[in-house]
């Protein structure tokens, strides 16, 4: 890596970085160049469609006024930061336990929750639908907020197990001789230098419920109740006939809160990715 | 302010056992040190005291209270851990004065004995800092204000130098030893360092496989180990070890190793005759070696000098004589070149005397 | 002592409870109580049920009859199933193993020092980021047959002379689909394994460079080696999530043209949701069990000997 031909490192890194870039990002500005088209432009095939012609804001005004993109958001919000809050402090309890506690069957435990964490959402859908319609949850964003801790609670427990390894054994033994009982030992010591942890954890679960589809789409039928991914995909989308402009620009907004909680904790959500894939 | 007793205290890991049957009385204010090398049970013994560990058998008492399924926290003890184990959220401060807090003591008193515990050490300054802005032994300052904040009634140490470079080591040594001698608590010590153990403690408990070896005070460990392991073990470089026959000698019986022979002492004649056995294992140590100019076979070990290491306040020559590879010292003053012959006079009174399959001391 | 007394009075109520809290034991019980409550009731319970529905002919709204093997009977002589089995099998294979390769090239690219690392892997990571359903959405839209442009853009290089019909000719929405599927995937394989390249040491390449290796040596007998333990575990979780992938395939082709799309999540999705056939759809789904099973083993095996 010191010593280097100029020519090499063209070859070797900025061509193929360039090219990775611009496949990784062509989508979105497809996306981006889609919002701001009129629809006379958009379906204008003698126009270049990589350039805007007419900047226009009406597609975004569309979406806010003419569906109920709002509520959809709000909804999602409601479902993302629930679900998060439960499977966090779910999973900081069983990760603690599990990790630290050593108790009999702390380490099959630790073993089915990292199984349940294999087991995909396309297996589970249909039996949890009747099982939400049993407990007349069906079409309430309930169902979405008890249902999501069954994906979060797994990657959590798994990923802040591995924080609390990595806090020295000492360091609770010592609060135990200073006279701290484990619950206290456990808010005091642990909790606090765990945050890091606890965050990146938080990022995750807030991002994947936000992200989340097939429940969504199975459990929610009525249109008021839906969240943001769901929403867009069933009300701009009226038999043949495809609002491409709002249904873009309905998915560059829902994207923004995600990118945004990821844009402030880039680091954690790498951290906690690269922690967990090494545990 | 409390004695210390162990009866009988095993304790067993599914099939291992790590301490075996210890038996052990620390006197009030008694510094005691448990040596030994790694996985001795050393350790365990001690986090048997503290409570972080279960008893599977025997007995513990602090003073006259059993305390044997005592949670920790109630056992009134302080403990210095090997790596601090400093809460790195907070300050120094609270760090000192989390005991405290726990035990819901008032502000004010807290706010005192923290003073207090800060001046003694030495750290008033650092109050506010958090560990991460602490130097290794400043660090370990607020492990030991920590523990003696409490004033419990029995301080354990588990290797807390060991993080420590050499330098600083030797001087922390000093003022550990001198924080007990003003706080008269009654202390135990782990530490694999034959030298910390040695200078700290009021007596010593000597490790090995979960059992202990010999009790006693430093010299007496030094001066009379009860067995080949605790011969090698205490007092560096190590005491030289080799097996050799009981012959006749001119009036006596003489140790024959290949063609090194020593006439024993009378005494120690007596003894073996009793003994009745051949064979055995003699252990001299480096310094009971002194350099002569003249060889006189049954008195002094002829050899060649194989490699020449001076330390400084002292010169260790490795030689050969004939079968055996001997280390001494022989003092600064000494002059010694490698690849010479050389005559070494061993001080038969300090002979050390082991069985061969045992290593038990036949010395006394 | 002055704080002696306490352990003489003898233990009330609450003394007992908080001693009983200290035993690992209770409180470790407590403590993973609510997670495996939740687990139990909407993952190993729904789990268990889906296998029984399989079994059964419950329609929605109605409780069913066991009916034994007949849901997977009538599976086996549908050829509509044995498309949508081929169609996850080739979607699975093709996709990871382009991921893989992909991941592992942009991982390598990134894996020096340069200005804008930080920024460059935050990029890199975006469409991992962004909802699925959205990015897909996105590309449905890219995807169009009049309007793309994709195909633009290539009529006019004069590469093609008319507009591809991404979605409309069954081999063409395949491609589309693991495009699609490979664009979302390779930043999860290049940040995983990016971190396994940070812990290979410096030294050992510039041993090899004194050796006289060049980069694909380097590569093959460095790299590669020391990233497998790693390349496999991020391999099985991109193949469990890849063979059950429902939204990408849901959201662009809805498993058309005329079912020549569905992977097993889309069409038991659409026998048990749209067409009210919970068994037969739980039959589909439990299809996937076998490699699900096969891959979760292999996981295991190799964090079993990372241990």
């Amino acid at each position: 890596m010191a010593i280097e031909r100029s020519g090499s490192k063209l070859f070797k890194f900025y061509l193929p970085l360039v090219m990775y870039l611009v496949f990784l990002l062509f989508p979105f500005y497809w996306m981006v160049n889609t919002v701001f088209k009129s629809d006379k432009e958009l379906y204008d095939m003698s126009l270049n469609p990589f350039y805007i012609h007419h900047p226009t804001v009406h597609n975004i005004v569309r979406l806010f006024t003419e569906t109920i993109f709002l509520r959809w958001m709000a909804n999602t919000f409601f479902v993302a930061i629930l679900a998060t809050l439960i499977s966090l402090a779910a999973s900081l309890l069983a990760a603690y336990a599990i990790q630290r506690l050593r108790f009999k069957t702390s380490g099959p435990t630790g073993v089915a929750i990292f199984l349940a964490y294999l087991i995909p959402q396309t297996i589970l859908f249909i039996p949890l639908a009747s099982i939400i319609f049993k407990l007349k949850l069906w079409d309430s964003l309930w169902a979405l907020v008890l249902t999501y801790p069954t994906f979060l609670v797994p990657f959590c427990t798994w990923l802040l197990m591995g924080y609390f390894k990595s806090i020295p054994k000492e360091m609770e033994e010592c609060a135990m001789i200073d006279g701290a009982s484990r619950i206290r030992i456990f808010w005091k010591i642990i909790l606090p230098l765990c945050l890091p942890g606890v965050l990146s954890a938080g990022i995750f679960c807030f991002t994947l419920s936000w992200n989340e589809y097939l429940y969504a789409l199975a459990f929610i039928s009525s249109s008021a109740k839906k969240t943001v991914p769901i929403g867009l995909v069933t009300e701009l989308v009226r038999g043949d006939i495809y609002h491409w402009g709002s249904l873009m620009a309905g998915a560059l907004c829902a994207s923004v809160p995600v990118a945004l909680v990821y844009s402030f904790f880039v680091e954690q959500y790498v951290a906690g990715m690269t922690g967990a894939l090494k545990e | 302010m409390a004695e210390v007793r162990l009866e009988n205290v095993c304790k067993h890991y599914d099939k291992v056992v790590a301490v075996d049957n210890f038996n052990l009385s620390i006197q009030d204010k008694e510094f005691v040190v448990l040596v030994g090398p790694s996985g001795c049970g050393k350790t365990t013994t001690l986090r048997m005291i503290a409570g972080l560990e279960t008893i599977t058998s025997g007995r513990i008492f602090i003073g006259d209270r059993l305390i044997n399924d005592l949670p920790a926290k109630e056992r009134n003890i302080a403990m210095v851990f090997q790596n601090y184990a400093l809460y790195p959220h907070m300050t120094v401060r609270d760090n000192i004065a989390f005991s405290l807090e726990m035990r819901k003591r008032p502000k004010e008193e807290i706010e005192q004995r923290v003073r207090e515990a800060a001046d003694i050490l030495g750290i008033e300054h650092l109050l506010d800092r958090k560990p991460k802005q602490l130097s290794g032994g400043q660090r370990q300052r607020v492990a030991v204000g920590r523990a003696i904040v409490r004033k419990p009634e029995v301080f354990l140490f588990d290797e807390p130098l060991s993080n420590l470079d050499a330098k600083l080591r030797v001087q922390t040594r000093l003022e550990l030893k001198k924080l007990h001698e003003r706080l008269a608590t009654t202390a135990v010590y782990v530490t694999h360092d034959q030298v910390e153990a040695m200078t700290m403690g009021d007596r010593i408990v000597v490790m090995k496989d979960g059992l202990i070896q010999q009790v006693g005070s430093p010299m007496e460990l030094y001066n009379t180990p009860a067995n080949r392991f605790v011969a090698g073990f205490i007092g560096s470089p190590a005491m030289n070890f080799f097996e050799a026959e009981l012959a006749g000698g001119t009036d006596g019986l003489c140790l024959q190793s290949g063609e090194v022979r020593l006439d024993l002492l009378p005494e120690q004649c007596r003894r073996l005759e009793r003994y009745g056995r051949k064979r055995i294992l003699v252990g001299i140590r480096p310094e009971d070696f002194r350099p002569c100019e003249r060889h006189e076979q049954g008195q002094t070990i002829s050899g060649e000098v194989e490699v020449v290491e001076p330390v400084g306040n002292e010169t260790y020559v490795n030689f050969r004589a004939g079968e055996l590879n001997l280390i001494a010292a022989v003092g600064r003053k000494t002059i010694v070149q490698a690849h010479t012959r050389m005559v070494l006079q061993p001080a038969m009174e300090h002979l050390h005397l082991f069985d061969i399959d045992s290593g038990k001391s036949i010395s006394k | 002592m002055e704080s002696e007394s306490i352990y003489d009075r003898p233990p009330g109520m609450r003394q007992r409870f908080s001693r009983a809290l200290e035993n690992p034991t209770v409180l470790g019980l407590l403590f993973v109580a609510p997670a495996e409550l939740l687990l139990l009731v909407f993952l190993a319970y729904p789990f268990v049920l889906g296998i029984w529905l399989g079994f059964t002919d419950t329609i929605v709204g109605r409780q069913g009859h066991y009916i034994g093997w007949q849901n997977y009977i009538d599976l086996v002589n549908d050829t509509q199933f044995w498309l949508t089995a081929f169609n996850t099998f080739f979607y699975t294979v093709i996709a990871v193993i382009l991921k893989a390769v992909l991941g592992i090239g942009l991982a390598v690219v990134l894996n020096r020092d340069f200005k804008a690392k930080g920024l460059v892997r935050a990029i890199v990571l975006l469409p991992w980021i962004i909802p699925t359903a959205l990015s897909a959405l996105c590309f449905w839209w890219l995807y169009d047959a009049t309007f793309s442009g994709i195909s633009w853009a290539l009529v006019r290089l004069g590469i093609i002379d008319h507009y591809i019909n991404f979605l409309g000719d069954p081999w063409n929405a395949r491609w589309s689909l693991i495009a699609a599927n490979v664009w979302r995937g390779v930043p999860f394989f290049t940040i995983g394994l990016l971190a396994g390249l940070q812990t290979i040491s410096p030294d050992l390449y510039e041993a090899a460079d004194i050796d006289g290796a060049g980069s694909w040596k380097k590569f093959r007998r460095i790299t590669l080696p020391l990233l497998t333990p790693l390349l496999t575990v991020v391999t099985v979780f991109s193949t469990i999530w890849t063979f059950a992938d429902f939204q990408l395939v849901w959201i662009i082709t809805k498993g058309g043209p005329a079912g020549a799309t569905h992977i097993f999540g889309t069409l038991s999705y659409e026998r048990a949701m749209q067409g009210g056939h919970f068994g037969m759809g739980a039959a589909i789904s439990n299809f996937m069990l076998p490699v699900l099973v096969i891959c979760v083993l292999i996981a295991f095996m190799f964090l079993k000997k990372e241990d």
